[in-house]
């Protein structure tokens, strides 16, 4: 039954993550991120570490791909056609998707699969006893961790005294040179 | 947990092949698309893989480091989804775009 | 071997009186400084007098002042301590005495030159240095004072160092001087290798008890060469009439007394290997001996009266060698003794006759003196006297000494060393009788001002007269019924040698004779001399260009510098030029910068790779990731 359970929720991460990378939209690509989230914190609970499941659901879920949400609909990024690479280069992307594959998991093949009698139990008191006594620095470190980013996110995200016109766009536009591909110039006059 | 998960046939390989392909798939992710956005959701991608392996790992070994350690990764990803946002934001404020071919600035 | 600290202060004191001077150089009046310079040479004195007088008692007494271990690197341990036995007292005694008459005459020479204090300020330095020498206890530290009173001449030498020759001469003393340094280092390496120290205690009585071997043959040599440079003899000799340039209580002090003496002292100090080698030992008898007789033919046609004297110092010193040379050490010390005494007294005398002459120096334009600076005139007389070996002035005995031992070595060292004396008689009353007697040949204007030399220069003169009359009453040989106290003073110095080798005597009717036949020689000298200068008023040619024959040969020195010039200076610079043209321009200077552009080049390629393109950067990071893991499973 666990093994059944585990296929199905794997089939539908993957699935997800797929959709992710290859769905047109942004807002679809945030949709199915959002189910392989959830499909993951199931993955969790099966792993026995209900705290870690929830917490999962409400930062990542919660938080992450609703800011991810707001940003996409704040830039009207629905609307805009994206430019793709060249076919060449998407089939050198998913070659190395593959080789990535291959090669991580040869990487671990040797990893130990010692089982131990001792069952970790994922509720929030075990963890937090852990986390509290012998982790406690990295606990308080991440603490102002979260300051700096939260500071950062303001002071970047303020407005600014005066915007840059649309014309200067123009000015901050690339010269040709990249190899890769040739863009068209700077797209989204206002 | 881990003798009932043995018995159901469950092993490590199984997460770590799962695992593999969820992280296979965000590298292929972020080479295969332009927009930045969609670059950094495949970076979350791979972000919640390592996440998966970590808690397999500590169920299977029976430490409770791997989870502390997911603990953390999670909150150092949302420090960093957050600052990386707002960069992206300032960005399309400038640019229009958030092609990334047209992000070239640091070069030569 | 008694301890005694306060022995430090005896070259401590002009050291800092050297740091004192020179520290606070503008800020001292000439007045302070002419208390403080000759005043610590004169402690030093005292306390060099107090030291004789311990040693009086005991033969084998010594004073030492131990100090702090140098360095010790594996089995070498090397101490800075003094160490003061009776050999080290007389030339202690030498030094900080005539050194601190030649200081009361600088104050009188000096007045008013614009580098006064810096003039005392070297000086002190050099009586530091020179008493390191003779009071150090190992062999480095006497290569410390070697070294540290080169330094000193060169300063004092090029003391005007506004003129370009004077610079020149202080290089040319200075290099030659290290030519002979490299063979003393490797002497002292020698040393160390062969007895496993440096330590004057423990080389010495170690080497008593050894027979000669090659080795010590080679020390022996090497130590000599090392002389050679310091003490100008062939063929490093040249650099000391050009060290003339300097001031001339300088010349007095340094080039007469005391530096050049150090290879005699050093000899001295190591007699014991000597007299285990007596290859080495013929090798310094015949150098002094050449040294001595063509250097005294030299002098006789020269026509500044400081060359005149710097050549007579070359040939006094190889009459100190020829001593040395044979095994007569105490003899060696004795001239060495006297000689500094009267070619002080000389260098004075003519430093006085200088100043009366506003800077005049050529002989040729002399004469007459005598009237007008009566005292320079007495002490000069007195000086050549002495140095001609006119009975009962010090130089007689001294001299007298030398030639009997000479003698008893081999006839033929007699020969050519009395010739060299003979000559010696000569060239100095020519010397004495252009410049004070005859007629005055100088122009008007120098004639009205001359005048006799002030008291700080004269008082000294009339001391060191005495002393060189006086000086050697203190040797008189048993011939004469004498105590030879100064030699018996010495002896415990070079006991072990005249247990090896006894010296050889002469007896005394043959001394006698000897004595008898120089003295007949120094007669006819004296004679010939006064009858072509005084009776015949000669006076050398204004144009030596017009010299031919012998006399050209002796006037240019033997053309050894003009030798040296082409066999090792032009060659040298030759092979410098070449050096810096193609070695250091053409390929050095090419490997440089060619390696600097090469980098240049590399980076300029290197930075081609940052494009900036987002798309590229990500997937060379993932490739890199891949090759990364892929090796570091391949490997492991």
């Amino acid at each position: 039954m666990t093994l059944y359970a585990f296929y199905f929720l794997s089939f539908l991460a993957v699935l997800g993550a797929l959709m992710v990378v290859f769905s047109r939209s942004p807002v679809t690509s945030v949709i199915f991120l959002v189910m392989t989230f959830f499909t993951i914190a199931c993955h969790y609970m099966l792993l026995n570490a209900q705290f870690l499941a929830a917490v999962h659901v409400i930062v990542y879920a919660g938080a992450i791909m609703v800011l991810f949400l707001y940003v996409i609909m704040l830039l009207n990024l629905n609307e805009a056609v994206e430019q793709q690479k060249t076919l060449l280069l998407k089939i050198a992307a998913i070659g190395t998707g593959g080789l990535f594959m291959i090669v991580l998991s040869a990487a671990m093949r040797t990893a130990e699969t010692t089982y131990l009698d001792t069952t970790v139990a994922g509720s929030a008191r075990s963890l937090g006893k852990v986390l509290l006594n012998e982790y406690l620095l990295p606990f308080e470190a991440v603490s102002l961790l979260l300051l700096a980013a939260m500071t950062g996110a303001i002071m970047l995200a303020r407005p600014r005294k005066q915007k840059p016109a649309a014309k200067d766009v123009g000015a901050l536009a690339p010269e040709p040179q990249s190899k890769v591909e040739q863009t068209e110039s700077v797209a989204h006059e206002q | 947990m881990n003798s009932s998960l043995m018995q159901n046939g469950l092993a490590l390989e199984h997460y770590v092949m799962l695992s593999t392909a969820l992280f296979a798939i965000g590298v292929m992710g972020v080479l295969f698309r332009r927009n930045a956005i969609i670059i950094f959701m495949c970076i979350e991608l791979m972000l919640n893989a390592v996440n998966l392996l970590l808690v397999a790992f500590a169920t299977f070994h029976g430490d409770t480091a791997g989870q502390v350690f997911v603990f953390f990764i999670m909150a150092v990803a949302a420090a960093e989804v957050a600052v990386g946002l707002a960069i992206l934001t300032v960005l399309y404020n400038k640019l229009k775009t958030t092609d990334i071919d047209i992000l070239s600035k640091l070069k030569w | 071997m008694v301890e005694h600290a306060s022995m430090w202060l005896i070259p401590l004191l002009p050291l800092t009186g050297f740091l004192i001077i020179s520290l606070l150089n503008r800020r001292l009046g000439h007045g302070a400084v002419s208390v403080i310079a000759p005043g610590v040479v004169f402690a030093s004195f005292l306390l060099s007098v107090w030291v004789l007088i311990q040693l009086l008692s005991d033969p084998n007494k010594a004073l030492t002042a131990t100090g702090f271990t140098w360095f010790a690197a594996g089995t070498l341990d090397v101490s800075f301590s003094l160490v003061a036995d009776r050999l080290a007292a007389l030339m202690m005694l030498v030094i900080t005495g005539v050194g601190f008459l030649i200081h009361v005459y600088s104050t009188g020479y000096m007045h008013g030159d614009e580098g006064y204090n810096r003039y005392f300020a070297y000086l002190n330095l050099f009586i530091f240095f020179m008493l390191m020498l003779v009071m150090g206890s190992n062999f480095l530290l006497m290569f410390v004072g070697w070294e540290g009173v080169g330094i000193c001449s060169y300063l004092l030498i090029g003391f005007w160092f506004k003129n370009h020759d004077y610079n020149n001469a202080a290089n040319k003393a200075f290099i030659m001087n290290r030519i002979g340094d490299l063979a003393m280092i490797l002497g002292i390496i020698l040393i160390f290798v062969h007895f496993g120290s440096i330590d004057y205690q423990d080389v010495f009585p170690a080497a008593a008890l050894q027979e000669g071997q090659p080795i010590i043959t080679w020390i022996a040599i090497l130590l000599f060469i090392g002389a050679i440079g310091k003490s100008a003899q062939i063929p490093l000799f040249t650099w000391l009439p050009d060290a003339m340039a300097g001031p001339t209580p300088v010349s007095a002090l340094i080039h007469a007394a005391t530096m050049v003496t150090a290879g005699v002292y050093m000899i001295a100090r190591s007699n014991i290997l000597y007299t285990l080698s007596p290859l080495a030992l013929a090798m310094v008898a015949v150098t002094g001996v050449a040294t001595a007789l063509m250097a005294a033919t030299i002098a006789l046609r020269q026509n500044d009266i400081k060359k005149v004297l710097a050549y007579s110092t070359v040939s006094q010193l190889g009459l100190m060698f020829v001593a040395m040379g044979a095994g007569a050490y105490a003899s060696g010390m004795f001239h060495m003794m006297t000689h500094a005494f009267f070619k002080a007294l000389l260098f004075l005398g003519a430093g006085s006759v200088i100043h009366a002459m506003a800077g005049e120096q050529d002989i040729r334009r002399m004469g007459g003196l005598s009237k007008h600076m009566p005292v320079t005139w007495i002490t000069f007389l007195v000086a050549t006297l002495a140095i001609s070996g006119i009975p009962p002035l010090s130089g007689f005995f001294s001299k007298d000494e030398i030639l009997a031992n000479a003698f008893a070595t081999n006839i033929w060292f007699w020969v050519f060393a009395a010739f060299a004396s003979v000559l010696t008689v000569f060239y100095m009353f020519r010397l004495l009788f252009l410049t004070f007697r005859g007629e005055p040949r100088m122009g008007e204007g120098v004639k009205q001002q001359l005048h006799e030399s002030p008291r700080s220069m004269t008082i000294p003169l009339i001391l060191l007269a005495v002393l060189s009359v006086a000086g050697g009453w203190i040797n008189i040989p048993t011939v004469f019924g004498g105590g030879h106290a100064f030699s018996n003073f010495l002896v415990p110095v070079f006991a072990d040698s005249q247990r090896i080798r006894v010296a050889h005597h002469v007896s005394h009717t043959m001394e006698l004779t000897l004595m008898g036949i120089i003295l007949a020689l120094t007669a006819i000298m004296i004679v010939w001399a006064y009858r072509v200068y005084i009776g015949l008023g000669r006076v050398p040619v204004q144009d030596e260009s017009t010299l031919r024959g012998l006399a050209r040969l002796f006037n240019r020195k033997y053309f050894v510098d003009e030798i040296y010039d082409v066999l090792i200076v032009r060659p040298l610079y030759g092979f410098s030029r070449v050096l810096y043209e193609v070695v250091d321009r053409s390929l050095i200077d090419r490997i440089v910068n060619g390696t600097s552009a090469v980098v240049r080049g590399l980076a300029h390629g290197f930075r081609t790779v940052q494009t900036g393109n987002t798309g590229v950067y990500v997937f060379v990071m993932a490739a890199a990731v891949l090759l990364l893991i892929t090796l570091k499973m391949l490997v492991l």
